[in-house]
């Protein structure tokens, strides 16, 4: 294989070796052991090993599975779209606003559609934020809203426009179903339509959003999981600056 | 337990002495004041309950009658007691009449005031004594079905459907935990009622039903005669139905109920007094059914900075004890709150960790403390978070606490699955075991890390209740003295429900409840 082709490593250069873990509503004895091998072989998986099995009780049993996968990919053939923005911190971001817009940043938030799944959305933007670093909430020089779950594109879309809210943040978790795609769709067109589009920067966010399916959409920018609140903030701040020296014709 | 941290005594009584003239300040805001929903919880306790055809709540639709014609102030007793006495009707057939307009309270004859009073009292005793039952059952299966071994394992089921979270929390018993709690669906607190009937739908959690609360009761008795371990069961009496959902939880024998006297204020932007008075009644219920309270200091910590804010927590849970000893509450009652929440990445964190935990062991001697996971730090390694579970499992085991609210591997990614659950059992039962008399083999260095810390702690803890007490717990929460969080006296959800006691309000089961609970006459 060409050094551009990799699989999974385990010690050997592609030797594809994966680990996984996971719960059948079963309960624990041989034939659950085979269950998992078999669904493992469904799943493309070689060599199945199922190394651990322990019973959860109420007929449920977990497994630790060990197997090759012979699948791979050619990083030739991708491409990522990056956010180019410098990352800061809480801090730097709050002397940024002071500095250099000179007012408060509004941001609203929500989960929309029928997307109860607020944990990203908590993550980026509750005081506690995530991973130690505070979420928008915390920063004074930003008023935050966060509406929560299921909340209607029209919704967000009216609130946005009574806070005089710079960004939006859309969080969703998109499913195999791609109702939320289309959703998410819908809203931009919302926002098209009634000629608001350019008023925000428009933000979406959750665990299988790349940059690169956000642009696809419509939006701005995108972030997937692992995003910290300070870099969503930095982005935002440092994109509110540069489009207001545009609207200025430069400094 | 020998004293093992040499805390300086002298420093711990004047932050009690502080603690006494701060609560003396808050019940002198509060002891002049009722909320709607205290009077629906009395309407709870004398019987009433159900939905009208709009689907809301009877006692909120006859609380809500009352105040709208600016009469509540007299009490809900006086006016659905003079109800019951004119009308010989039970009283829930009473309040479906009222709510479809077939009776006006306003228009009955009016039985005098000490009547009424004698009338609604002896309701109130046979209701009491109802709930002394179930702390006999309780304490009945207890003394058959032990309870676990400290620190207890207490894990979380959140499915929004009560029939599913059944089946989590049966297999969570099974594998070892002694605490089950129902999480409530996202913004419960902001309700300003209780939903009724059982739920299958709910956003981050399950609704706080008394048919839910039931149906859950059920299921661990059930767990409890086939495991022979009693399983105690939580849910969260907070927000603006707090004393409502503590009636609910008295009546079912939960055994375990979060119930902070600022956690709404802070974290829910929830009106001071409306907060305030409402404790205070759901604390007096939580006291008299042998409901251990759990408080939410740990949430400054996740807010705020853990190392810095370490003072505010110890402050908080002083308060904390103070109000709720003064409500009825024992000691052995008080769950006062902490976390495991210090940056790992800083150096000898661990140690910062265990200074804490064993100076609130210490100044808490009988008091079972709720210790709460890293959550602040986690961030999807679920490899990395669940060594982190370990740490804190150890630091626990060390030094003695008593409610161990289990972290889970996949904080910050999902809420629980079946098997994160199980590890996390498997991790805390681990080190509990292995570990298991660690705490009396140790000492700690009488100049080390650890005792210098706890000493700084207590020491600008000190400092803290000193302001405090100065300025009053009101004013200081206003200027944002805990999780930096700031809330206006007068501001927050909820204030239009405080109502003004006339001189002859009567609150039945506060009667009942402060004279068994040998509380001092708050009036």
């Amino acid at each position: 294989m060409k050094d551009n082709i990799i699989r999974a490593y385990g010690d050997t250069y592609n030797d594809g070796k994966i680990q996984l873990s996971f719960t059948f509503p079963v309960k624990q004895g041989l034939k659950a052991a085979e269950a998992c091998k078999r669904y493992c072989f469904k799943l493309g998986l070689e060599d199945v090993e199922v190394v651990h099995m322990k019973d959860l009780k109420e007929g449920f049993t977990f497994f630790v599975v060990y197997a090759v996968s012979k699948e791979s990919v050619n990083l030739d053939k991708i491409t990522v779209a990056k956010i180019d923005t410098e990352i800061m911190d809480y801090y730097k971001i709050n002397d940024y606003i002071k500095e250099k817009i000179n007012r408060k940043i509004n941001v609203v938030g929500a989960c929309t559609g029928t997307d109860a799944h607020t944990v990203g959305l908590d993550a980026i933007l509750n005081m506690k934020g995530y991973d130690g670093e505070y979420g928008l909430e915390r920063y004074h020089e930003i008023n935050t809203v966060n509406m929560g779950s299921q909340v209607a594109n029209e919704k967000l879309i009216e609130t946005a426009v009574k806070i005089k809210a710079d960004a939006i943040l859309v969080s969703q978790v998109v499913t195999q179903k791609n109702i939320h795609i289309k959703n998410l769709t819908e809203f931009v067109e919302i926002l098209e339509a009634e000629g608001l589009r350019d008023q925000f920067i428009l933000i979406l966010g959750g665990p299988r959003i790349s940059h690169e399916l956000a642009l696809e959409l419509g939006f701005d920018a995108g972030f997937g999981s692992g995003t910290k609140p300070n870099e969503v903030a930095s982005y935002i701040v440092q994109k509110v600056y540069k489009d207001s020296i545009l609207v200025k014709g430069g400094e | 337990m020998n004293n093992k941290l040499d805390l300086d005594q002298k420093l711990i009584s004047l932050c009690r002495n502080y603690t006494k003239s701060i609560a003396d300040k808050v019940e002198k805001k509060i002891v002049n004041n009722t909320t709607t929903s205290v009077e629906r919880t009395v309407l709870r306790f004398l019987g009433v309950d159900g939905v009208d055809e709009h689907g809301i709540p009877l006692p909120n639709v006859i609380v809500d009658k009352v105040r709208n014609e600016q009469k509540l102030n007299k009490g809900i007793s006086y006016w659905f007691g003079n109800g019951l006495i004119q009308t010989g009707l039970p009283a829930q057939r009473l309040a479906e009449e009222i709510s479809e307009g077939k009776i006006d309270l306003f228009s009955l004859p009016k039985e005098k005031n000490k009547d009424i009073i004698e009338f609604i009292l002896e309701i109130s005793e046979k209701k009491s004594e109802q709930i002394k039952q179930q702390v006999k059952k309780r304490e009945m299966m207890q003394s058959k079905y032990p309870l676990g071994l400290k620190p207890w394992l207490y894990v979380i089921v959140a499915t929004g459907n009560i029939n599913e979270d059944v089946k989590q929390a049966k297999a969570a018993a099974r594998e070892g935990a002694d605490i089950i709690a129902v999480i409530r669906s996202t913004a419960q607190s902001l309700l300003d009622y209780v939903p009724y009937g059982p739920t299958t739908e709910g956003f981050g959690g399950t609704y706080a039903t008394q048919a839910n609360f039931k149906i859950m009761r059920d299921a661990l008795d059930q767990v409890i005669e086939e495991e022979k371990r009693y399983i105690q069961l939580v849910n969260y009496c907070s927000g603006l139905a707090m004393p409502e959902i503590a009636q609910m939880g008295a009546e079912e024998r939960l055994d375990m109920m979060l119930n902070d006297a600022m956690y709404g204020i802070l974290f829910r932007d929830i009106n001071m007094k409306r907060t305030f008075v409402d404790q205070h009644f759901s604390r007096m219920i939580n006291a008299y059914a042998g409901i251990i309270i759990n408080t939410g200091e740990d949430n400054y910590l996740t807010t705020a900075d853990s190392l810095e804010e370490s003072h505010t927590v110890l402050a908080s849970q002083f308060i904390n004890q103070e109000l709720g000893l003064r409500t009825g509450l024992k000691n052995e009652q008080l769950g006062l709150g902490h976390a495991f929440e210090i940056n790992p990445e800083i150096k000898d964190s661990f140690l910062l960790e265990i200074a804490q935990a064993q100076l609130v062991r210490q100044i808490f001697p009988d008091a079972p403390l709720k210790y709460m996971p890293p959550t602040k730090y986690m961030n999807g390694d679920i490899f990395k978070g669940h060594l982190m579970d370990g740490m804190f499992n150890f630091a626990s085991i060390i030094t003695d606490q008593s409610i161990q609210l289990l972290g889970m591997l996949t904080e910050a990614i999902h809420t629980p699955f079946i098997q994160d659950r199980a590890l996390s059992i498997e991790n805390a039962k681990h080190v509990f075991n292995s570990a298991r008399n660690i705490s009396s083999e140790i000492t700690f260095n009488s100049n080390g890390k650890i005792q210098k810390r706890a000493d700084q702690v207590l020491k600008e803890t000190a400092e803290l209740l000193k302001v405090i007490a100065k300025k009053g717990l009101m004013q200081s929460l206003s200027e944002g003295i805990f999780a930096d969080i700031k809330r206006p006296i007068d501001g927050g959800k909820g204030a239009d429900g405080v109502i003004k006691k006339d001189i002859d309000y009567f609150n039945p089961f506060a009667e009942v409840f402060s004279k068994e609970l040998e509380i001092k006459d708050e009036r």
